[in-house]
């Protein structure tokens, strides 16, 4: 039967073939426009680290006071880095399993080769827990161990990219690397590694590329190695001259993340930063009331609206449009199937009941849905290419067309085309045959 | 031409009606909301920064390796830059306009000041800053070559020993005052500065929305700053930009390739990078809009030649007891008019809306009545245009109809 009124169906598309064409172009349009804006939502709403993201933990202290608010957009007068003097308190309490204070900097490489240039390349100073805590994969070697940590050692692990660039993929662990005059050796190489957002410091690009180069944070800061991020000061303590003095300052330019497995462990977490707060104002350091927050993966992007506004809006005025879209193919299958209203009459007085005109028209239907879902395809692949050819490099890393969004964009355009076709149908299966043939 | 009939033949037909109405209260909406956009986008692109744009690029240099003598390195670049064919004049600063990162400074009118008067951003320049700009001094005087100093980075306490300031940013301090020999107190240690000129315009280096409540707040300091980094802005004559440019690159090279050069561009092409995303979703909502208008209109030519389609004989007997063309035509028109009126009305609401909820996502004002009288003029010609070619079919339908089953 069901091949039958599939042949019908077709049959019935070809007989208005501008009508038909008009309804899949509709539909194919409008899941295009919808599904593109989606592909983009979906990218930047993302979980960047699904398995951990509810144990990894943003530390934030208030060390400047309600007076100074800083001068970032928080709502919550707390600053979203820390400073050195706190990093060090918490690395020093390693009060969770797995913690790591980190900035982001960069240096200038030197190529052994004499005929490169030199180059910039990013950097990001860190623990050695940042790796085990961030999942990080690697392709050679590993990540540095504890003792570097301690020993403040010369030891980087660099990307992929970097190492293909430099040392053209091969296997480079025990390498040199010379950046900003200092050698270091390389221990390990990351494979591809991209976390999107990029949670752990959206301050720098929200989509941005992970660092080519990950140092220990003790040698970073033993080497003098500046931050490339924000470096916010509070306006009343200005940081005195010189490396030291903004060491001993109160200017914030630091992230800490913590991993905190279970809920026990957060809540001591929490009681623990509480405590600190309150030993810090103990020796008279903060002169206020302890202010400290842990924001997880989820909750830290949402601070951070990594999610822009101009995604939503068009999110939804392209969805609006979709609808528009649904509303004309919705016109135009009820014309089409009033159109036909005779031969239906025809086939209800020769014994077929509603049940089978309602399939019969389903199906036609269906076919529709699945060609505005094949076009809709099509017009997604070509928005996300005009995308790319329109926005910031950021935004393009965002319109890669998934299997998931395949799947979606299938789903919502055969899900919308029946519902859309779902009144004419009932309006088709409520004609009486009597008066069809009379007419 | 009366309604009546019309409202009745539309009562036998509700969905195929209620359906045009409806996809005209969405594009309507979308139609006022999207345009709206695009013309606060493309404006707030096209902001002027004050500087002669067309015919400036910047050159960032970066130091490798911490070399001495940082001072006399950057007067032989500048010297160097200055004496390129084609170049008009050079200067070494910390930022440039259309970038992404520069000085902030909260501006005090007295030392013991709490909160700032006003948010500003800082550029250093020596006595060729203006002339390589192209800034109009409308009031006071330049820098003189004694007055620049050496800094040895952004947080190094030295105080400038005179300042210039925008226009915007003079009035914002002092309101129908001469800035001019006035002081203002900087960060960080609020230290009292005395404003020797005033120019036009200068925008802030961040042409991006967070700090357009600031935009032309900008003071130039008389720095050469001595840091690992800083940025050659170079004037050329018309039309040489691309190859002195080029030139300029290579000559740096040759006073010294221990250095490296990192984003080297035209403020045109800085422009055109700053602004990418808010064009580009300018161009985004236009192609919505017009596909909109598109698909909505083919919609109406579809359901209305299915009425026409429907009504053949009804049109017929019309014909038959005397109307004329004309005024089958006028049927099918005034039959659009109404359904788009209905839709329209309801369009206007859901677009105040849809505004609203989206002045909640940034500082966006509040959808001027214009934009809706003409998204509603343009739903209208929509409507009518649509209807005109199935209108004019109907019209052509013969009186003998009438006679046919």
């Amino acid at each position: 039967m069901f091949g039958y009124y599939f042949g019908l169906a077709l049959r019935s598309l070809r007989r208005n073939v501008v009508l038909t064409a008009l309804m899949i172009t509709a539909i194919g349009v409008g899941i295009g426009a919808s599904m593109t804006t989606l592909t983009v939502f979906r990218a930047m709403a993302g979980d960047p680290i699904p398995r951990k993201s509810r144990q990894l933990f943003a530390v934030q202290i208030d060390n400047w006071g309600p007076s100074e608010s800083p001068s970032t957009s928080s709502a919550d007068s707390l600053p979203e880095q820390i400073s050195y003097i706190d990093a060090i308190g918490l690395m020093n309490a390693r009060a969770a399993p797995r913690q790591s204070a980190m900035y982001y900097a960069g240096a200038a490489l030197l190529p052994m080769n004499p005929h490169l240039r030199p180059f910039l390349v990013s950097m990001r100073a860190a623990y050695t827990d940042f790796f085990a805590m961030f999942d990080v994969p690697f392709r050679f070697g590993g990540p540095w161990s504890a003792s570097d940590d301690e020993d403040r050692a010369r030891v980087v692990v660099i990307s992929r990219e970097l190492n293909d660039k430099v040392f053209g993929g091969a296997n480079s662990v025990g390498k040199i690397l010379t950046l900003d005059t200092q050698d270091y050796r390389v221990v390990g190489v990351l494979n591809h590694w991209e976390p999107m957002p990029k949670f752990y410091d959206p301050s720098i690009a929200k989509f941005g590329e992970v660092e080519q180069v990950l140092l220990p944070f003790t040698r970073a800061i033993e080497g003098h190695v500046g931050s490339w991020g924000d470096n916010i000061c509070p306006d009343i303590l200005p940081a005195a001259p010189g490396w030291d003095g903004k060491l001993r300052s109160e200017c914030v330019w630091i992230q800490f993340w913590a991993q905190l497995p279970t809920t026990a462990d957060v809540e001591r977490y929490r009681s623990f930063l509480n405590n600190y707060a309150v030993e810090q104002r103990r020796l008279g350091r903060f002169h206020w009331a302890p202010n400290t927050r842990l924001r997880d993966v989820h909750e830290w992007l949402t601070h951070w609206r990594v999610v822009s506004a101009e995604a939503r809006i068009l999110l939804v005025l392209s969805f609006s449009f979709l609808l528009v879209c649904l509303l004309n193919a919705m016109g135009l299958m009820l014309a089409k199937f009033m159109g036909r209203a005779g031969d239906i009459g025809l086939r209800r007085a020769l014994g077929a009941n509603r049940a089978a005109i309602f399939s019969q028209c389903l199906i036609e239907v269906g076919v529709v849905g699945l060609a505005g879902a094949t076009l809709g395809l099509v017009m997604t692949a070509l928005g996300l290419l005009g995308l790319r050819s329109l926005l910031s490099d950021e935004v393009t890393r965002l319109t890669h067309l998934g299997f998931a969004d395949i799947a979606i964009a299938m789903a919502v355009s055969m899900f919308a085309t029946t519902l859309a076709g779902l009144y004419p149908t009932c309006r088709a299966v409520q004609l009486q045959p009597s008066w069809q043939l009379k007419a | 031409m009366e309604c009546r009939p019309i409202l009745s033949a539309m009562r036998r037909n509700k969905a195929g009606a209620l359906l045009i109405a409806l996809q005209m209260a969405i594009t309507l909406a979308v139609l006022c909301n999207g345009l709206f956009i695009i013309e606060q986008r493309l404006s707030f692109s096209q902001r002027p920064t004050g500087a002669d744009e067309s015919h400036i690029f910047f050159i960032q240099n970066q130091w490798v390796a911490n070399p001495p003598d940082l001072s006399a390195r950057l007067q032989t670049d500048l010297a160097a830059l200055r004496a390129l064919p084609g170049v008009i004049d050079a200067f070494a600063s910390n930022s440039h306009p259309l970038g992404h990162s520069g000085y902030p400074q909260d501006i005090k009118l007295s030392p013991d000041q709490k909160s700032r008067t006003a948010q500003a951003a800082v550029y250093f320049a020596d006595e060729h800053g203006l002339q390589t700009l192209g800034l109009k001094l409308i009031a006071g005087r330049n820098f003189s070559g004694a007055e620049v100093i050496d800094k040895a980075s952004w947080s190094a306490q030295v105080l400038p020993p005179a300042i210039i300031i925008t226009r915007t940013l003079a009035d914002k301090l002092f309101p129908g005052k001469e800035p001019l020999g006035r002081s203002i107190y900087l960060q960080p240690d609020n230290r009292a500065v005395q404003i020797i000129g005033i120019v036009d315009r200068l925008q802030v280096p961040w042409a991006q929305a967070w700090a357009s409540k600031f935009n032309d707040n900008s003071i130039i300091e008389p720095f050469r700053l001595l840091s690992f980094y800083s940025f050659y802005i170079v004037r050329v004559q018309p039309g040489q930009v691309t190859a002195v440019l080029r030139a300029a690159e290579n000559r740096l090279i040759e006073i010294d390739p221990l250095r490296i050069l990192g984003k080297s561009q035209s403020l045109t092409a800085a422009r055109a990078e700053v602004y990418r995303d808010d064009r580009g979703l300018a161009v985004i909502l236009a192609v919505v809009c017009i596909a909109l208008v598109g698909i909505s209109a083919f919609g109406i030519i579809g359901l209305t030649s299915y009425w026409v389609a429907q009504r053949r004989r009804q049109i017929g007997i019309r014909r038959a007891l005397g109307a004329t063309r004309h005024n089958i035509v006028r049927y099918f028109q005034t039959e659009n008019f109404l359904i788009v009126a209905a839709g329209a009305g309801a369009g206007a609401t859901i677009a105040v809306f849809l505004n609203l909820w989206m002045a909640t996502f940034f500082e966006m004002p509040r959808l001027p009545v214009s934009y809706v009288v003409i998204s509603i003029i343009c739903v209208f010609f929509l409507g009518q245009i649509a209807a005109f070619w199935p209108a004019l079919k109907a019209a052509t339908i013969s009186p003998v109809e009438a006679t046919r089953g």
